[in-house]
């Protein structure tokens, strides 16, 4: 009777860690797939700015069509990733792309004196900064989500409910604190 | 980090239950002096509770008010939004509105109650003079302070001490007034008023050194040290706030808005001319050069 007792308390005790364990899980995916929500909403925030600065830099600088070009082809691109990884390589292109933009504006001083243009390249680099942060705040989320995977004993609760381990959304960040600008 | 959260609201209790009694015991004297029986009992319960309640609520407010701050939009400074608005992201908090104080000497700190409840407060000195990495190290730092409660503490600390003082004050000055008249009219009640004076003598000298040792209770030093820290791990880019600072300590203007109750708000020490040993005592910021190394190290 005593051997049964101890064996049906232990039973219980290692189900109840069990369901803190899948619980924990459940709240850490959540809080990733929040943490995403906040990077596209930042990322949609820029798509929407671009089609306004290219208009603007077109105004002054009509000859440069390449640009215009690679520009919009990069936004199309980026909206249309699927996965994280995917977003994270059309994130980089466009980046590039935008850069050569700034670069071109540079050699129009009454572009860079327009006050639309001025506010436009405000509300760029900070969406840009805000991306990058939210990039930053999911990525701390998803490693304590695939740390958390990876621990004994939550491997085991993980493997059993076929938890997967999420992507670190990656971008190339040379000059992080730098908002885009080129000089030649 | 959630320690510190921790020891953040014990110490907010504490500072609440310790300013609740405080009004009490000193509405209670005043009253028992001023010859009310048991009404004034009740009263003195009844302005302690209000009192504490408002401070809770309100604190923020107040130190608003005092420090001069007026709310801003999001159109008229897109730039200084933007930066508040990428480290609440940053941070995992609500963004917080902004104020700015119209000041030429740079300068910046938060307040509220909560993180759904502060707000950042700029002059705009500091707009003016930093750039952006340096800003957003400013920025960080203050909302560091809005997600460990910092905020709580130091508001809460703001509006008791500024509450407690003039209570002093005001008792002070009307048993002198009020004890004075009594003497010469009635002679015979001498002996009274000469009690009432020591009474509040002893009063006032237990206060004096219990605001300041309210004040280093409250604003531990190690605080700015976690807050730095912080604001580093959020911007993930320790030399902006390190530069933030030296520009900060190098410009020698004082901020007009800030007082010995406000000064431990700010990120570094508002109040610059004033010198000595009485300072010292209020002292609530450890030296930039500290804080400048060790972001140094990181």
């Amino acid at each position: 009777m005593g051997v049964l007792l101890i064996l049906l308390i232990l039973v219980g005790a290692v189900i109840i860690v069990a369901i803190g364990i899948y619980n924990s899980l459940i709240n850490l995916r959540n809080r990733c797939d929040n943490s995403w929500a906040q990077v596209d909403v930042q990322l949609r925030r820029r798509y929407d700015l671009i089609p306004n600065l290219v208009e603007t830099v077109k105004g002054y600088a009509k000859h440069e069509r390449e640009v215009f070009q690679k520009v919009t082809e990069a936004r199309t691109q980026a909206i249309n990733a699927g996965t994280v990884k995917e977003q994270g390589q059309a994130e980089n292109m466009l980046n590039g792309a935008l850069k050569t933009l700034f670069a071109v504006a540079e050699n129009y001083p009454e572009l860079k004196a327009n006050q639309n243009f001025l506010m436009l390249q405000e509300e760029l680099s900070g969406t840009e900064s805000k991306i990058a942060y939210a990039r930053q705040f999911y990525n701390d989320t998803v490693m304590k989500f695939n740390v958390k995977q990876q621990v004994f004993p939550a491997n085991i609760i993980a493997n059993m409910f076929n938890f997967k381990e999420k992507e670190y959304f990656e971008i190339e960040v040379p000059e992080a604190k730098e908002p885009v600008k080129v000089s030649f | 980090m959630y320690e510190q959260i921790a020891r953040n609201k014990w110490k907010s209790l504490f500072l609440i239950f310790f300013f609740l009694c405080l009004i009490f015991l000193l509405t209670w004297v005043f009253e028992k002096m001023a010859g009310w029986g048991t009404e004034g009992l009740v009263l003195a319960v009844i302005v302690a509770g209000a009192m504490t309640f408002v401070s809770y609520y309100s604190s923020d407010k107040v130190v608003l008010a005092i420090s001069r701050a007026k709310p801003v939009e999001k159109k008229d400074y897109p730039y200084l939004y933007n930066v508040v608005e990428g480290l609440a992201i940053a941070a995992g908090l609500p963004p917080p509105p902004c104020y700015i104080i119209d000041d030429t000497a740079p300068n910046a700190f938060a307040t509220g109650r909560n993180p759904q409840h502060s707000v950042i407060v700029v002059t705009t000195g500091l707009l003016e003079k930093l750039n952006r990495a340096e800003l957003e190290g400013v920025i960080a730092h203050e909302m560091s302070h809005i997600r460990n409660y910092d905020v709580l503490v130091q508001t809460l600390t703001v509006v008791m001490v500024g509450v407690v003082a003039l209570l002093s004050d005001w008792m002070l000055r009307t048993f002198w007034w009020g004890g004075g008249r009594r003497r010469s009219s009635e002679r015979g009640r001498g002996g009274g008023a000469a009690g009432i004076f020591i009474i509040v003598g002893l009063v006032l000298a237990v206060l004096s050194p219990l605001i300041s040792q309210l004040i280093h209770f409250a604003v531990s030093r190690k605080r700015e040290f976690l807050a730095d820290a912080s604001a580093a791990m959020l911007t993930r880019y320790p030399p902006g706030l390190a530069s933030a600072l030296r520009k900060l300590t190098a410009d020698k203007e004082p901020l007009e808005a800030a007082n010995k109750a406000t000064a431990h708000l700010y990120i570094v020490n508002p109040l610059i001319d004033i010198g000595g040993s009485v300072n010292k005592l209020f002292s609530t910021h450890p030296p930039i050069e500290e804080r400048i190394a060790a972001l140094e190290k990181m």
